[in-house]
């Protein structure tokens, strides 16, 4: 009896604890990205120079030619999801070195500490416009938002969250593909998250893939491209493999807009390019359309 | 000194020796040659293992076809766009039970290999690999694959018709079948382009294959901006057969003569043929759901991390 109540009382002195981390997030300082007023930086569509404080208040999007900029998955949380909805899931996960790569740990702690993130993938329950669903963000910025073996893991956690919630999932990819330092792991990753995708679809689940600015290699071969609905963001650089590996296997120039969303749409492989102002808006609309009588 | 100029000196060697009538010289050169072969073949680097995955004699996936089943019938195209020759799809009997079996396939010159794309697949052949796994699931027939590819091949047209997509397709489809499935890497095991026929119950490979993300020299150029440190990159990528059946990433190795696998082909499909029945009589006493259970429990495994478990507590706001 002792020892329940024991436990009982550990636990509830746990959940206080986080009840204190959650009230003051490091992150939700961190997120709120202010830049002072002087900085510029370059478009790498239209090569002018933009203020990076109106562009941040613009949503990212250069003013001058419409490019979209790739956003932190924070920021990108808080664009899409309704305020004080999101609960981030998967919380405490730790990168490993299995191959004993030198440098990797270094690696990790670095973009850690910058990013403020686990890794590069965060998920949890959120709602848009009032649609329940989890929402799933990767992260460019955390090494290039490459899938290792946490990234995978989390990526098939949420989708098992999803499953246990009985909820449609919205997943915003941005990689590199796999993680070269975790090797074979990460090629497995592949495997793990595209049978997440087929268990979630079995139950009868919608699967919202949305593909931002780049989407490339493992990624685009497993979970990214198996939505049931798959929208891309105008622009953004969609392929298996990377542009600069084909040119160098074919031995000639790819022709202007190749791999990019629009072209992709041509070809029939995504259903909307969506320009992202218009993205909450057509999410929340998909997923009314899902939504299930309870 | 790296296992082909190991090999040619063995070659130099057998060549004397057919060279000389002389009975008793003969057998002191063969003497010689078995006793080089014992000390300096037997422990490989990886990179003398990534050098006799890619050899130009190694058997190729038809040659252990046609090896294991004798009525091997080929089925081509994938009913959408063509029919992809650098992966070689069809039916066929081991020892009276029918197998479905999918292969990529290299060529052994390079007319052949211009024929077979040097058996790098285009979003096609995987379609088709999908469509004929599919087939053998309706029908209740085991399947097994033969992987061995330099990788998916990435060029304007595989882009164009979605390779990534194909690929995904596969892996998503392959975790769903309900009828055994034996993968063998015999070969090289090119990054996601050999996963896509990889998801399997129990993936064997042979001794001197290897299977990794991408080639040692892309590594190479990619981290240390360098393709000629190939050798390096092996050694740190593990690569080879014994590390990954260190990490449980495949089930069984498959013992190869001294030398690689050319030394000694018909022992090399023997075994391997061995090897897969093997495995294939376990995975038959399980049902369907089994199966599939048995599969999806592997995949769900895949990984090397840690975690505090905060979940039941119910997470963070942000
Ligand atoms: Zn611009």
């Amino acid at each position: 009896m002792n020892s329940i109540s024991n436990t009982l009382n550990k636990r509830k002195q746990l959940k206080n604890n986080l009840k204190a981390i959650r009230e003051e997030s490091p992150f939700i300082k961190a997120q709120r990205m202010d830049v002072p007023e002087g900085l510029y930086e370059k478009c790498p569509s239209c090569n002018r120079t933009v203020n990076m404080k109106s562009n941040i208040e613009n949503d990212y999007i250069c003013k001058h030619c419409g490019n979209h900029f790739r956003m932190r998955a924070i920021d990108r949380i808080k664009y899409i999801v309704d305020e004080d909805t999101f609960v981030e899931k998967g919380l405490g996960y730790i990168t490993l070195n299995p191959l004993f790569q030198d440098g990797y740990e270094e690696k990790i702690a670095k973009y850690k500490k910058e990013t403020n993130l686990d890794d590069a993938y965060i998920y949890g329950y959120g709602q848009i416009y009032g649609q329940q669903c989890v929402i799933g963000v990767m992260d460019s910025y955390f090494l290039m938002g490459s899938m290792g073996s946490v990234v995978g893991e989390k990526v098939t956690r949420s989708f098992e969250y999803a499953i246990y919630k009985k909820l449609p999932i919205v997943i915003f990819s941005a990689s590199g593909g796999a993680r070269m330092q975790e090797g074979i792991f990460s090629l497995m990753q592949m495997a793990k998250t595209s049978a997440a995708v087929a268990k979630h679809s079995k139950m009868g689940l919608l699967y919202i893939s949305v593909l931002t600015h780049p989407t490339t290699g493992g990624v685009t071969a497993s979970f990214a491209t198996l939505g049931d609905i798959i929208l891309a963001e105008p622009g953004a650089l969609i392929g298996f493999a990377g542009p600069r590996v084909i040119e160098q296997t074919i031995k000639q120039k790819l022709p202007e807009g190749f791999q990019t969303a629009e072209f992709l749409e041509e070809k029939g492989f995504i259903d909307i390019v969506v320009h992202r102002k218009d993205l909450k808006r057509t999410l929340s609309k998909l997923l009314a359309f899902h939504r299930r009588p309870n | 000194m790296d296992i082909l100029a190991k090999e040619r000196k063995v070659k130099d060697l057998e060549k004397q020796l057919s060279e000389l009538g002389n009975s008793e010289a003969v057998e002191k050169i063969k003497l010689e040659i078995k006793r080089y072969k014992e000390k300096e073949m037997t422990k490989l680097t990886p990179w003398d293992r990534v050098l006799l995955a890619r050899h130009q004699l190694r058997p190729t996936a038809m040659d252990f076809i046609n090896y294991m089943s004798q009525d091997f019938i080929e089925l081509h195209g994938d009913r959408l766009y063509r029919d992809d020759m650098s992966i070689i799809g069809g039916i066929g009997t081991i020892e009276g039970q029918v197998f479905t079996i999918i292969a990529q396939q290299k060529g052994k010159t390079l007319e052949e290999n211009l024929v077979r794309n040097f058996a790098m697949p285009h979003p096609e052949g995987y379609r088709k690999a999908l469509r004929l796994m599919k087939q053998a699931e309706k029908f209740g027939r085991p399947i097994i694959t033969i992987i061995d590819t330099p990788g998916a091949y990435p060029g304007i047209g595989a882009e164009e018709r979605g390779q990534g997509q194909a690929i995904a397709m596969n892996l998503l489809e392959m975790s769903e079948l309900t009828v055994p499935v034996i993968a063998v890497v015999i070969g090289e095991g090119g990054s996601g382009g050999a996963l896509a026929l990889g998801v399997a119950n129990k993936v064997l490979m042979l001794e001197n294959a290897i299977y990794s993300i991408l080639s040692p020299e892309g590594y190479a150029s990619i981290i240390w901006k360098d393709a000629s440190l190939a050798p390096k990159a092996a050694e740190v990528m593990k690569l080879t057969a014994y590390d990954l059946a260190e990490f449980s990433i495949i089930d069984r190795i498959i013992k190869e003569p001294l030398g690689g696998a050319h030394f000694d082909k018909e022992k090399t499909y023997l075994d391997t043929k061995n090897a897969i029945l093997e495995e294939y009589y376990k995975l038959r006493k399980l049902s369907p759901t089994e199966i599939h259970f048995q599969r999806n429990n592997k995949i769900r495994n895949f990984g090397f991390l840690q975690r505090f478990n905060y979940e039941n507590l119910g997470g963070i706001k942000r």
